[in-house]
């Protein structure tokens, strides 16, 4: 149970919240269920159980489980570790907007204007590739969200991030109901609900909804990232793969649900009161939490402020959830590769993302944050799960391997179906999607930043990445770490047993 | 709210959460009826 709250609450994130319903509603509104539907059992389940194997089989840090797999293969997962290094570097950025902005739900601080209020007052922004100073109403909440998230870290898998989860997934969804139970009982939340599942079928046969249907299932799954790798690598050797892949599939697919009928139910009441189209209000990421969310607040009748915070705190706990999971993936790779104890790994990695991040609490800090943000998925997030599967599937060809051992220790049977998915289906989207990524931003620079800006913020970045993630690969292994592929049916390679500074030793080796 | 989107909403609902609470189920039972079996380890 720990271990699916730890999978559930990595995949319930913010995008679940403020990416989903604006995805569905623009592509097709209810007949979107049928491509995202598609691309869950085709992509999202499959990629899932293939990074529950890997964890699971080699008991190792995404690194370490690939270089298990096969030695050319371990660079694939320094990239991935990397990217996850430079996702949590900003994302833990957006958490603390949204802290700050709960504590400003109790009073509406935000006024009359939210946008203004959020991009003047709140963030104070300046030109793109200027410092501009800190800004202590995001560096504050900033300092204590990596504090507790250094606090779960350093506490282990078992004290820490599992019992953090059972927490933060239960107190997330009961916060999100009542939200959601609010919305649908306001005036104009019919049209809203009516805009976002009326479904137009034509769009079924345009490639773009299926394209976006794919791109949705694979980065609110947290899945091609090592994250998955990372924490299937704890689970007991009993643990059912495939039963767990599907249940962590649907909650989140049940989550995004949940928070389409909340969203849109709310964008309804608010386009009702000012008397226009849906279309004029529905807005998706940083628009939709930090000023469409404060426009439907102010205009609540009753206590908004309470849902305000009750919103915004959801934004919180979903983005926490996910933060501590992004975060294991460098550290646990860091203590795997350097012999460090788990203290020492989570404050040397946590620590030092944590310093990256306060580059993003200044008034430059969100035009950086956005480009960064848009390249790594694009060219990170994107291009490693398409790496990952291409390498496991085609060029070591370990797929019938990782197939045998998830049905060894599941009920559910893996047939053709998986493989053809993860061989065929899934490179071909994402090869698909990363050229199509590359067309987009070569076509045109990115929000209209300067080039210079985009070269070192944008291309930079997910560059170094790469580089950074081969590079690694090419140190030695301590003398400890076992790197044959042994069989787990035997039990496989472990690391340790548990040291007294807080290393839960436990985790991989003695299951 | 249209019909078609009260259709759509009500199927798109049954198939998620009905595919939630069916994984959780089957999950569940047989990881138990292993372990009485003594196959594997409860948990």
């Amino acid at each position: 149970m720990g271990f699916l709250l730890a999978a559930v609450g990595s995949a319930i994130g913010l995008g679940n919240i403020w990416r989903f319903p604006y995805i569905a509603w623009e592509n097709g509104g209810g007949a979107f269920f049928v491509p995202y539907l598609f691309a869950l059992f085709t992509a999202g389940i499959p990629l899932l159980v293939l990074e529950y194997s890997l964890g699971h089989r080699f008991r190792g840090s995404a690194p370490l489980s690939l270089r298990r797999l096969h030695r050319r293969a371990e660079w694939v997962g320094w990239w991935q570790v990397v990217v996850c290094f430079v996702i949590a570097s900003y994302y833990a950025v957006v958490i603390a907007w949204a802290a700050g902005y709960a504590w400003f739900s109790l009073g509406t601080r935000w006024g009359e204007d939210p946008e203004a209020f959020f991009f003047d007052d709140y963030l104070g922004v300046t030109a793109a590739g200027t410092f501009g100073g800190f800004r202590l109403g995001v560096l504050l909440p900033l300092v204590v969200v990596w504090g507790v998230t250094l606090t779960v870290l350093i506490s282990g898998v078992r004290k820490g991030i599992e019992r953090a989860n059972r927490i933060l997934i239960p107190l997330l969804v009961g916060m999100f109901l009542v939200i959601v139970l609010r919305a649908v009982t306001l005036e104009g939340a019919a049209l809203g609900l009516d805009s976002l599942f009326r479904p137009d079928w034509s769009s079924i046969g345009d490639a773009s909804v299926w394209v976006a249907a794919y791109g949705q299932i694979f980065f609110s799954l947290s899945i091609g990232f090592a994250i998955m790798i990372t924490y299937a690598s704890y689970l007991p050797r009993s643990g059912d793969l495939t039963g767990n892949a599907f249940i962590a599939g649907f909650s989140n697919a049940s989550f995004e649900l949940l928070a389409g009928i909340g969203v849109f139910a709310a964008i309804g009441f608010l386009a009702t009161s000012a008397q226009v189209g849906i279309d004029e209000v529905a807005r998706d990421g940083i628009g939709l939490a930090f000023v469409v969310f404060p426009e439907i607040i102010s205009q609540l009748p009753g206590p908004s402020g309470v849902y305000g915070f009750l919103f915004f705190g959801s934004l919180v706990l979903a983005g926490t959830s996910s933060l501590i999971s992004v975060s294991q993936t460098y550290v646990a790779a860091i203590e795997d590769k350097f012999s460090l104890s788990r203290r020492s790994a989570a404050v040397i990695a946590g620590g030092g993302t944590a310093l990256v991040s306060l580059t993003y609490a200044t008034g430059g800090g969100i035009n950086t944050l956005d480009v960064v943000d848009r390249f790594i998925n694009s060219f990170g997030v994107a291009a490693v799960a398409l790496v990952e599967v291409v390498v496991v599937a085609w060029l070591v060809r370990e797929l019938p391997a990782l197939r045998s051992h998830a049905n060894a220790v599941s009920d559910l049977r893996l047939g053709w179906w998986w493989m053809a998915a993860l061989a065929v289906i899934t490179p071909a989207v994402l090869g698909w999607m990363t050229l199509d990524n590359l067309r987009t931003e070569l076509s045109a620079p990115y929000g209209g930043y300067a080039w210079t800006f985009l070269l070192v913020f944008g291309w930079g970045v997910a560059l170094l990445a790469l580089v950074v993630g081969i590079a690694l690969s090419f140190r030695r292994w301590p003398a400890t770490v076992p790197l044959g592929s042994v069989p787990v049916a035997s039990g496989g390679p472990g690391r340790g047993a548990a040291t007294a500074d807080g290393d839960d030793g436990e985790e991989r080796s003695a299951q | 709210m249209s019909t078609a989107a009260i259709v759509t909403m009500v199927v798109g609902m049954a198939a998620i959460w009905g595919g939630l609470a069916v994984s959780v189920v089957l999950t569940l039972t047989r990881s138990r009826r292993r372990a009485r079996r003594g196959e594997l380890p409860p948990g």
